[in-house]
């Protein structure tokens, strides 16, 4: 096996690895192993890109798909998304040298009046697991602070969530005020409320009903 | 005897109190409310008002828990007494603010309407075992901001039983109030003869928002009951063993306990919660798991140690249609949290994660419930001893159909459920149309449509209702109310 296709096995099986060498060490091991798989696949001259590719975001595919298949756990997910996040921390400084971008850009957070977050905040974990990035706005964000961050931040994708039916109309005003203000990046709603149906309704780019989906959307709308 | 169940040991519970004492004390917690934060720096907490913290004390918890009532009673709109929240007095009530209601024509969920949550009413105010309402959906006809007071409304309007309600902002608690005072007349008359409970959630881990913990204290200042509905999810928002849950819990709690107290000594309250498990799997909050099941039944017992009634989110479902696991999810923990003596029990209608409704359902638990009722009655000698005559009689007779001892005790032996629970023989069953258990439910649901009796609440206070919600529509833009013509 190469070294990039070690590292991918090691993200596919982080869970497993780290329960192996369970413990204080478990997550600095993680480190070092992805560190030492890097480093090795970089001195045979495999491209920064690849490594990416081939390997970190590779393994996280395959994680994310056994996840929708319930065939893993949403931990298992994001310990892979920490091994994953470990590697690309890592690679930073070659990764800005090389230009390469994030998966793409995605502001995230719950409507204004709702304080629901768990769903957001996983809905955030599994995004960046996926190679976005995202910047978290929290709860009770208002429709023109959405718009304002988005034009500001230059995201390519919006992210509300909703627990609320109180709140769900917060979700067209802020696909509004987004309008206004010319910001043209794409928006993805979610939350126990919120249907395909309202998505539609509201005019949203696009609706997810969990977290995994919600990557496979928030890809989609990006290419 | 009364049977019980139990989880945990005394030795257990202190061991959980103390650890959520020193977590309350040594880590603190947040409240996003700057009245309270000064109220308990008034009371000797360190508070750091910047950052909305505050570690409180031992006196402090330790004194709340002194004031707060052991017991209270809650009394329907026409002021007749329904609720004893004492010792392992239980009593049920319909789990709260579904999002959706299960529709029985089309078996899909739906959004509420307005004429949903007058059926629901109806249907309620027949249903024997199921001692209260509850603001059970949303009506999505109306204004977003009169969601929450709407739903009191139409309570009190259709159905005599008293509410669990809740608010869903700081500026609806003002209407939710108001309308209870149209019923009630008075202040004093609404503090002596509570008619509402509302839920207030501390948000897991360890914070209170603005809006909840403004209820909290907006509820204390008129001695309006409030239950506390802490959510900690196990291997989530809290420690994955349900020990460590019931510490977060405990911790939770506690602070509302200490924030109601501190702000009106006396002020009736659950010691409440909806904890659960979560499940890695699907990213959901399963209450039907039996683990959810007995966490709540644990907490129930810190809350009884502590001398204090309690409620719980239990006897619901998280099926999707009205289906076995509808039933065996809801039975098992109706029957968990009706031994543990959980005073205040919220559940039957729901399924789907406590977001859905259904009218059909509410018939089936209500029978559901009737049976935990006669289970909790225990097994009691009834003129059991001697035996002997009543073995001669039955040697003499061959039978005992037409015993006088049959008839003195069997309405208190036995509870005869139906007509959801099916027990004719196949024959009979045939006869009477081979019907399955959503169609008795759904004849059921249409006939107690037909059997509804309007609320005997006076027709002046009706009007008084009608006209104090028309003016909060009318402050939300919204002039016309989707009513039946009778109530416009
Ligand atoms: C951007 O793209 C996307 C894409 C997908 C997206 C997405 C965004 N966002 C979510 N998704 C999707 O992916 C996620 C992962 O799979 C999923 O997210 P979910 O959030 O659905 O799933 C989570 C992983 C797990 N689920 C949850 O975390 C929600 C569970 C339930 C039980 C719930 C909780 C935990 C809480 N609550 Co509240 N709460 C309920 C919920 C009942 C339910 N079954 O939903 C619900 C939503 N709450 C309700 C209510 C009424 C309230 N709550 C309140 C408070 C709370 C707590 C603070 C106690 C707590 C939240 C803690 C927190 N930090 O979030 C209050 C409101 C506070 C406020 N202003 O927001 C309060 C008003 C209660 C009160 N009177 O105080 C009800 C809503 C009723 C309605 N019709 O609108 C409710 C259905 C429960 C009920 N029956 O009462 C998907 O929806």
């Amino acid at each position: 096996m190469t070294n990039v296709e070690q590292l991918k096995e090691l993200i596919v099986r982080a869970d497993e690895i780290e329960e192996e060498t369970e413990g204080e060490g478990s997550k600095a091991a993680t480190k070092r192993k992805v560190e030492r798989l890097i480093t090795a696949a970089c001195e045979e001259g495999t491209p920064i890109k690849n490594v990416l590719g081939d390997g970190l975001i590779a393994g996280m595919d395959i994680v994310g798909a056994r996840f929708k298949k319930s065939e893993i756990y949403i931990s298992e997910v994001l310990i892979a998304a920490r091994a994953m996040k470990m590697g690309m921390d890592f690679l930073a400084p070659e990764i800005i040298k090389a230009g390469i971008e994030p998966a793409g850009k995605c502001l995230i957070g719950t409507i204004q009046g709702d304080l629901h977050d768990i769903g957001k905040n996983l809905v955030a974990m599994m995004l960046k697991g996926a190679g976005f990035k995202v910047i978290d706005l929290g709860v009770d964000v208002k429709p023109e602070d959405f718009a304002e961050q988005a034009e500001s931040e230059g995201v390519q994708i919006v992210g509300m969530s909703a627990l609320l039916t109180t709140t769900m109309p917060g979700m067209e005003k802020t696909i509004k005020a987004m309008k206004d203000r010319g910001v043209l990046a794409k928006t993805m709603i979610g939350g126990a409320p919120v249907t395909r149906d309202y998505a539609d309704r509201i005019g949203a780019d696009g609706y997810a009903a969990d977290a995994a989906s919600a990557v496979d959307l928030a890809k989609s709308l990006i290419t | 005897m009364r049977p019980t169940v139990r989880f945990l040991t005394d030795n257990l519970i202190k061991q959980i109190i103390d650890e959520a004492i020193s977590i309350l004390c040594t880590l603190g917690l947040e409240i996003h409310n700057k009245k309270i934060l000064s109220m308990l720096a008034d009371h000797k907490a360190k508070v750091d008002m910047d950052n909305f913290h505050v570690n409180l004390t031992e006196d402090i918890i330790q004194k709340a828990i002194r004031t707060a009532p052991h017991s209270f009673k809650l009394y329907d709109v026409m002021g007749n007494q329904t609720h004893d929240f004492s010792d392992y007095n239980v009593h049920f009530t319909p789990g709260s603010t579904a999002l959706n209601i299960l529709d029985c024509q089309t078996q899909q969920m739906r959004k509420p309407l307005t004429n949903d949550f007058i059926d629901f009413s109806k249907i309620i105010a027949q249903l024997e075992n199921i001692a209260s309402t509850s603001t059970a959906f949303i009506p999505t006809d109306v204004h977003e901001k009169i969601s929450d007071s709407y739903r009191l409304f139409l309570s009190l309007l259709y159905c005599e039983k008293p509410v669990v309600t809740g608010a869903f902002t700081a500026e609806s608690f003002n209407v939710m109030k108001d309308l209870q005072l149209a019923v009630r007349n008075s202040e004093s008359e609404l503090k002596e003869k509570p008619l509402t409970i509302f839920s207030c959630c501390p948000t897991s881990p360890l914070k209170w928002c603005q809006v909840t913990s403004q209820n909290l204290i907006d509820c204390a200042r008129y001695s309006i009951p409030v239950e506390f509905i802490a959510m900690p999810l196990s291997g989530f928002m809290a420690p994955v063993t349900l020990t460590g849950t019931l510490i977060q819990h405990t911790a939770e709690t506690l602070s509302g306990v200490v924030i109601s107290q501190l702000s009106n000594p006396g002020t009736p309250i659950l010691y409440g919660g909806s904890p659960a498990v979560f499940d890695h799997r699907y990213e959901t909050t399963p209450m039907g798991a039996v683990e959810t099941m007995m966490t709540d039944c644990a907490y129930n017992e810190i809350g009884k140690f502590l001398n204090l009634p309690t409620q719980a989110y239990i006897s619901m479902s998280d099926a999707k249609q009205l289906d076995a696991q509808a039933g065996l999810e809801s039975g098992i923990g109706a029957t968990l949290a009706a031994l543990a003596g959980i005073n205040s029990i919220s559940g039957p209608g729901m399924v789907d994660f406590e977001s859905c409704q259904s009218l059909e359902k509410l018939v089936l638990d209500n029978e559901m419930c009737g049976m935990t009722f006669r289970l909790i009655d225990g097994i009691t000698p009834r003129d059991d001893f001697p035996a002997l005559p009543i073995f001669q009689e039955l040697l003499e007779e061959k039978h005992l159909l037409l015993a006088e001892h049959t008839r003195r005790h069997r309405r208190k032996e036995i509870f005869y459920p139906g007509p959801a629970i099916d027990r004719a023989n196949r024959q009979r069953w045939k006869q009477q149309g081979a019907m399955d258990l959503n169609a008795r439910l759904h004849n059921e649901v249409n006939k107690l449509l037909k059997t509804y009796q309007p609320s005997t609440l006076p027709e002046t206070t009706k009007k008084d209702l009608v006209k104090l919600m028309k003016k909060e529509a009318r402050r939300h833009g919204q002039d016309h109310l989707p009513l039946p013509p009778m109530t416009t």
